[in-house]
């Protein structure tokens, strides 16, 4: 697992996190030699502890085609891996809370229609009771995409890396990049604990970090720190299977096989990403837990026995960066996933060995290039 | 309340969380030296577990619990005349230093509590947190049965309902308490029909050393009468080096039999309670979630956080005292509230440096005092490996009923420390956050990778440290009447 001196990584990939080892696993299987540099541990951050979402439903427009070709990886990830990932799929649904907020689902169900997307559709109060029977009598309806689900977060960090380690890849944890330099077509990577690596490609998947890494060859980029903020109750008896969020508010809400519930959605804590530690808000973990208690009126008496926050990185405006780099040749970005990488982290991996190896990909990536940051 | 601040209105100068013997005498030094103070506790009494119940006992003949109980009953009297503020029945969740600094510069601590009901955020210039023991985690096969608890509840049981088990009852273990208990016991009439002494024979050895030190203990009088008392009247079997707990359908069911193994043989026992314990370790998830630096204590077997010599941890404005910051007994940790409370005074502005030290002065005589020989019991009633890192079939974390082999199994595909198993397998994840399993996860892990627990790290936990309900959480107070509406409820 350690990197030697005697390996020679075609590629270095910058971060162990989800979408770090889904490139190394991608081009791992196309035989390219991999070396991942991790400054923490694999799936320390956003990658380990995010709520696990597996969903097409509610995303950018730009996202749509990457998040279906996902979609189709996730529901075969056990043959990609060899593990399943916890991943289960009950659907994700997205509750609307009056007429007006419907109206918003059949506008958007019709925009995605228009653009040849079928997995998000409208339903109404009745299918909605049937499919979650515990949700509060004022939600009118709901938006649902019956694909969806959710899977175990570091597990399936943890497996991408399995698999990619069995096919040659290697790992190296616990030193952070400091210096990247490129010098007659080869990468020197520098991690803070002294040790440098070569290669003749780097993939800048750090993440939350991954500015630090763009500053390095010339391309700064307008990337926020945050904190999103989950919570975790005691087990409950099991009454809910679809993941649920809401259309006017923010939330993610979901139940394990063990009877607890996650709650979660993106509301910010604070983010120290040098001391790699997160500070809650409870005045915003309080607001989510008002939404729960609006909207699932038997939560109301569950014990919150946990909380706790990631720190990932956000883009102005709320999209990705993947591709390939707009000052050097042979370095691809993959990172700013603005709190929603988990579900696409299968088909981004395969998308950077696709640049690597072929120089092109059959998925329109250029809403997420990092030239639209450009001066 | 206290005067308004130009940016924060401060409830109180000092919050002291826990009114055990270090936060009760905390409390009342700092209080009779003129700050505001609150003490916050969890019980409806004030006592902490080794006085608990010391002012409603129903055990009224004093000799049960024994002098050193009956001592608690003495802070009680400086707490009531310094002017403290107590809050009994008051649960703290969460205390945290955010970062962003104040246009003013002040940085407010922020202390999550639920009263009554109700959830709300206090706010102060310090807090000592006081926050006392936790019995170590004792795995054994059958720990799970009902019948099967902790020596520590048990006394709590006794403490503050006059309650003695009933039926055949063994106690397992190593370590003062468990004496203690028993002489408790014998004195209440209770009947033991044994136990079982897991001390590891070779611990002597290492410990014979520090013998001279131990022979200075204030401790040591009074633990040798009470041994030898209950060795007198008890049957003691030495020498234990494996324990399980059958029920009365193999594994499931009510306690029916201890089984052990003494010289390579095993013996059965019927039992209807099995009190185990092997020593006690710092309470300290608060410190940890409050984001305080914590290391590995190799003498005493644990992680405790980190201290100067007045209790101030790593995150300013956040001191801890008493065994919470590392096992000392009750009446060191006494004297360290009252070296947590003057550093407090002095960082509060309210006395200099010099009356400082010089109040401190015999204090720390006296917390010395408390401290001599403990480095031979620590040495001695070190649990044997077998006990803190147990055989692969054996529940580990009781909330996620994840096994020791589970936790190896984990390392072997790759997580390195604590953290990593608690994300691969939830274990430490359940309303305990880890006082069950996390000694023993440390351990475990540390082992199968054959480095020391230093090196693998403990959980990092999270708020609320205890739990709290989600209507509480949704019904946070956000104006200063709200607030107001919970703290004068």
């Amino acid at each position: 697992m350690t990197a030697t001196a005697s390996f020679k990584p075609d590629v270095i990939v910058i971060g162990g996190g989800l979408h770090g080892c889904s490139a190394a696993l991608h081009l791992s299987m196309r035989g390219i030699r991999v070396l991942v540099l991790e400054k923490d541990h694999v799936a320390r951050h956003a990658s380990g502890v995010n709520a696990g979402g597996v969903r097409q439903l509610g995303r950018h427009v730009a996202e749509v085609p990457l998040t279906v070709a996902s979609m189709a990886l996730w529901h075969g990830i056990r043959d990609l891996v060899d593990d399943d990932c916890g991943f289960e799929s009950h659907g994700q649904i997205k509750v609307a809370e009056s007429e007006a907020e419907l109206a918003t689902s059949h506008d958007r169900v019709a925009e995605l229609n228009a653009l040849g997307f079928t997995h998000e559709e409208v339903i109404g109060q009745d299918e909605l009771r049937a499919l979650v029977p515990a949700i509060a009598d004022h939600c009118v309806g709901a938006l649902v995409s019956r694909g969806d689900g959710a899977a175990i977060p570091f597990r399936t960090t943890f497996a991408f890396r399995r698999k990619a380690i069995a096919l040659g890849a290697r790992f190296q944890e616990g030193g952070a990049v400091t210096r990247l330099s490129r010098q007659g077509g080869l990468w020197t990577v520098e991690t803070a604990d002294g040790a440098r690596f070569e290669a003749p490609v780097v993939v800048n998947a750090a993440g939350a970090w991954a500015d630090r890494i763009a500053a390095q060859v010339g391309e700064p980029v307008p990337l926020e720190v945050i904190a999103p903020m989950l919570m975790i109750t005691a087990r409950v008896a099991p009454f809910i299977k679809p993941v649920v969020g809401a259309t006017g508010r923010t939330l993610s809400f979901k139940q394990f096989p063990n009877g607890t519930v996650l709650i979660g959605g993106g509301l910010l804590g604070r983010a120290v990403r040098d001391e790699n530690r997160t500070e809650l808000d409870f005045s915003q973990v309080s607001v989510n837990a008002r939404t729960v208690w609006d909207l699932f009126p038997c939560m109301r008496g569950a014990t919150i026995v946990r909380s706790w926050a990631g720190i990932e990185a956000r883009m102005p405006d709320q999209i990705p960066v993947i591709g390939p780099s707009g000052t050097e040749p042979d370095l691809y970005h993959s990172f700013g996933f603005s709190a929603h990488g988990f579900q696409l982290g299968p088909i981004v991996g395969r998308i950077t060995a696709d640049l690597i190896t072929g120089g092109s990909t059959d998925l329109p990536i250029a809403p997420f290039s990092i030239g639209r940051f450009a001066a | 309340m206290s005067a308004p601040n130009p940016k924060f209105d401060f409830d109180f100068d000092i919050a002291v969380v826990g009114s055990g013997p270090a936060g009760l005498a905390a409390a009342a030094l700092a209080a009779s030296k003129g700050a505001s103070v609150v003490l916050l506790d969890e019980q409806a009494e004030p006592g902490g577990q080794i006085y608990r119940a010391v002012t409603e006992t129903p055990v009224r003949d004093r000799k049960v619990l024994g002098p050193d109980y009956w001592h608690g009953a003495e802070l009680l009297g400086p707490l009531r005349d310094s002017g403290a503020v107590h809050w009994p029945g008051t649960i703290v969740w969460s205390v945290a230093r955010p970062r962003e600094d104040a246009a003013d510069g002040q940085r407010p601590i922020q202390i999550g509590l639920s009263r009554n009901g109700s959830a709300a955020m206090l706010t102060v210039r310090h807090v000592i947190l006081a926050t006392g023991a936790l019995e170590r985690p004792f795995p054994i096969p059958g720990w799970t049965l009902p019948g099967v608890l902790g020596a520590g509840a048990a006394q709590v049981l006794l403490k503050t309902s006059g309650l003695v088990p009933s039926g055949a009852t063994v106690m397992a273990g190593s370590g003062p308490l468990l004496w203690l208990l028993a002489w408790q016991y014998l004195q209440a009439g209770a009947r033991i029909d044994a136990i079982l002494d897991t001390t590891p024979k070779e611990n002597w050895r290492a410990a014979l050393p520090l013998l001279p030190g131990f022979l200075r203990s204030p401790y040591l009088g009074k633990g040798m009468k009470l041994m030898l008392d209950v060795r007198r009247k008890l049957t003691v079997i030495g020498n234990v080096t494996a324990l399980r707990a059958e029920g009365a359908i193999g594994d499931e069911g009510a306690l029916k039999s201890v089984v052990y193994t003494r010289n390579g043989t095993e013996h059965r026992l019927p039992a209807d309670t099995l009190l185990l314990h092997h020593g006690v370790v710092p309470n300290l998830n608060l410190a940890n979630a409050t984001g305080c630096a914590q290391r590995w204590d190799e003498q005493q077997r644990c992680w405790r956080p980190t201290t100067d010599e007045w209790g101030a941890t790593s995150v300013e404005g956040v001191s801890l005292a008493g065994d919470g910051a590392g096992i000392g007994g009750a009446r060191a940790a006494e004297e360290a509230g009252r070296l947590a409370a003057l550093d407090a005074l002095h960082r509060l502005g309210r006395i200099g440096r010099e009356q400082r030290d010089q109040s401190a002065a015999p204090v720390r005589a006296a917390l010395d005092r408390a401290l001599t020989g403990r480095a031979f019991l620590d040495t001695l009633y070190t649990p044997a490996e077998a006990f803190r890192a147990p055989a692969d079939d054996t529940i580990v974390c009781r909330c996620e009923e994840i096994t020791a082999g589970a936790v190896r199994e984990a390392v072997r595909l790759g997580c390195s420390g604590p953290n990593q198993a608690k994300s691969f397998l939830r274990c430490g994840m359940g309303p305990c956050q880890g006082r069950l399993c996390g000694p023993t996860v440390t351990e475990v892990i540390a082992a199968e990778r054959g480095v020391s627990p230093a090196e693998v790290g403990y959980y990092r936990l999270r708020p609320p440290v205890k739990p709290i309900t989600l209507a509480e959480l949704a019904a946070l107070p956000k104006t200063d009447a709200d607030i107001d509406a919970v703290f004068k409820h």
